[in-house]
């Protein structure tokens, strides 16, 4: 592929910047608690190999008329539609929309241009600026409303092999769209995803991310939004596949009256780590955020949720909110959780929780008490710990698809610790 | 259908139950009263099988069976129904899920048939109306958001679905004005049959104008130490508590 001037530059640029800084390491404090030695000592390579097997990941896809796949960084246009597009949307690959002048114009502004990588601890998503192969640019224009979410569908398959997946949402004043995220795979990859989405003035987006991949991949993830005035971005993560899991959230909130909401949901076992690390900017005054992670961690996972939130000295009537709630189905597992908040406006509301715990006792023991055996009684308020997240999604499909894979990956590990509890 | 004998029972380390006896027979109601920290809810959470407290000894044979030994769950399915006096919040689990996932535990119990979605709600229809409850109620999540007084007579009405043998109610007058406090009892008065037992467990006397005892008892730091009729809770009333205490001690420093 030969890019555009513009963007060999800023890949150069992005290269060099990894060579310098490497993997981070755990010495870096923003990487304490998750260690990717993993990832820096094992070789990846890049592969087109898993194509013709895409069709084998089709539970993953959904069915909306507007739909893409990648596998391995590589899309798959057999797999993939743009129908059912209002007049003017352009979803496509970024590829594409680079050999198309008047989508190039909108590619060059923001590609790249939001996700920032010159810190060392950035470097993972240097890596992907420098070394994504292609990716998915969705522009909405002023105006206009998509009915229908958008999915997107990256598949990394085959072990050792590294997929970059890259997206830009690009919606324009006024706008509203929603746009699935879905991560999937059957091997032992490495995934590095960097999805940047600018929402316009008064632009309403809503967001999925959905981490299925394979027990035994890596995935690291940056998701970068950049807010104008009254816009409103909600953001779903969903965490539950994968052996080590970063997703790291970078919102700017440039303008008056863009709210932010961001909800997350985190599932590990057995030796699984998720990490969630999230910065909300404040950057401009009266803008509301909300967030609120959820992890249920059993067998010997670990967890880490980092919520930092900066309020700028001209963000005055910054109304935040930030709650982090635990689980711990197990004695093994371990949470790392930290707000943390720097604030330089005088008249702003910022509160943050966390919470680290059992199933409730009492709770348990009520529906008990009406005949609902233990085992169920602890199946129902577990799920139901998490079904607060799922219950915000506001596409149904992905709800009910999401329902589904929660209860089961929550059947097979309340299964797991029961076989632990009776060894005991 | 219930007999306890010399039950003690204790929590973190202190003695709360020193010895209760107590006969219960089908078709009775008792009310047990007394002062704060007599063991009144102690009593009550430890015959629904509420872990917290140890039984550190006696017996409770319920319908022949040894209450004791069986897991909250099988109490309730073996038709044990305990009214809470702080109904827990449940945010996600929907009340209609709830109820319905309860009276079908106990129909399987029973070896009777499931009850579907549609005739559940033909089934709580009624029952609903009878408490006074909203039938919105039903769409939200157990017990949350609810008023104090809704708690009490979803607590009720959750009794008069599931059909239980024995009914203990713990403090469910406490906190409610006179017109739900009516509407509870009425509830109460209408699940009162020759093959129901129920254990009204109140620090007032008003409670039992409404749902009046075939005998009352008081108790004191983990025994009972009186017994009498409906007249008693009257004496209660006039007196107070600490007249009957009083007596009850010489009672038993003559004995």
């Amino acid at each position: 592929m030969s890019w555009p001037t513009w963007l060999t530059e800023i890949r150069a640029g992005a290269q060099s910047r990894f060579d310098a800084a490497g993997f981070p390491t755990p010495k870096l404090e923003d990487w304490r608690f998750t260690n990717v030695a993993p990832i820096a000592r094992a070789t990846f390579h890049a592969s087109t190999n898993g194509v013709s097997h895409a069709a084998e990941f089709k539970h993953f896809f959904f069915d909306h008329a507007a739909r893409f796949v990648f596998v391995n960084g590589h899309f798959v246009p057999s797999l993939s539609s743009s129908q059912g597009l209002p007049a003017g949307v352009y979803a496509g690959t970024i590829q594409a929309a680079l050999r198309d002048p008047a989508q190039a114009k909108v590619v060059e502004k923001h590609l790249a241009r939001h996700a920032e990588y010159k810190e060392n601890w950035q470097s993972f998503v240097a890596q992907n600026t420098a070394q994504f192969e292609d990716g998915i640019f969705i522009s909405i224009p002023n105006g206009v409303v998509v009915e229908e979410p958008i999915s997107v569908c990256f598949i990394a398959t085959g072990d050792a092999t590294a997929a970059f997946a890259r997206v830009l949402v690009v919606a324009g004043d006024n706008s509203q769209a929603a746009v699935v995220e879905t991560y999937a795979g059957n091997a032992a990859t490495f995934t590095n995803a960097v999805t940047e989405i600018v929402a316009g003035a008064n632009a309403i987006v809503e967001h999925y991310k959905i981490q299925q991949e394979n027990a035994a991949a890596f995935h690291i993830g940056q998701l970068t939004v950049q807010q104008q005035r009254d816009s409103n971005v909600h953001d779903h993560s969903v965490s539950l596949g994968g052996r080590l899991v970063r997703n790291d959230l970078h919102f700017i909130l440039d303008g008056s009256g863009a709210e932010a909401q961001l909800n997350g949901l985190y599932i590990t076992g057995g030796e699984q780590h998720v990490a969630n690390h999230s910065r909300i900017d404040h950057a401009q005054p009266h803008c509301p955020s909300r967030e609120l992670y959820k992890g249920i961690l059993t067998g010997k996972s670990s967890a880490v949720f980092n919520g930092g939130i900066i309020v700028r000295q001209i963000a005055q009537k910054t109304d935040a909110k930030q709650s982090n709630k635990n689980l711990l189905l197990s004695d093994d597992a371990t949470i790392n959780t930290k707000p943390q908040l720097e604030i330089w406006a005088d008249d702003v509301k910022c509160t943050h929780g966390a919470t680290i715990g059992r199933l409730d006792d009492e709770q348990l023991f009520y529906l008990r008490a009406r005949g609902i055996p233990e085992e169920d009684a602890r199946g129902l308020l577990t799920f139901a710990f998490a079904n607060e997240l799922l219950g915000r999604m506001k596409a149904p499909e992905v709800r009910e698809r999401l329902e589904k894979a929660v209860r089961a990956k929550l059947d097979s590990r309340l299964g797991t610790q029961d076989s632990a509890r009776e060894g005991l | 259908m219930l007999e306890i004998r010399n039950l003690e029972a204790r929590v973190a380390g202190k003695d709360i139950l020193r010895g209760i006896d107590l006969t219960v027979k089908a078709g009775e109601v008792h009310a047990i009263m007394g002062p704060n920290g007599s063991g009144k809810s102690t009593l009550a959470q430890v015959l629904a099988g509420r872990d917290t407290y140890q039984v550190t000894g006696g017996t409770v044979t319920y319908n022949g069976h040894d209450l004791l030994a069986l897991s909250p769950e099988d109490r309730a399915r073996e038709g044990v129904f305990l009214a809470f006096q702080y109904p827990v919040e449940i945010p996600g689990v929907g009340n209609t899920y709830f109820l319905r996932s309860a009276v079908n535990q106990i129909h399987k119990h029973r070896g009777e048939p499931e009850v579907d979605a549609v005739d559940f709600l033909a089934l709580v229809r009624d029952k609903m109306k009878l408490l006074e409850l909203d039938e919105s109620l039903m769409t939200r999540s157990v017990n949350e958001g609810f008023s104090g007084g809704e708690k009490k007579r979803n607590e009720i009405f959750q009794m008069a679905v599931l059909e239980p043998k024995l009914c203990i109610l713990d403090e469910t007058d406490s906190g409610l004005d006179i017109d739900a406090l009516k509407i509870v009892a009425n509830g109460v008065n209408k699940l009162r049959s020759k093959d129901r037992a129920i254990i009204v467990v109140t620090h007032y006397q008003r409670l039992l104008n409404y749902i009046v005892p075939d005998f009352v008892h008081v108790l004191s730091a983990g025994r009972i130490v009186k017994s009498g009729d409906k007249t008693l809770a009257m004496e209660l009333e006039k007196d107070g508590y600490a007249g009957i205490l009083e007596e009850a001690a010489e009672g038993v420093g003559s004995r």
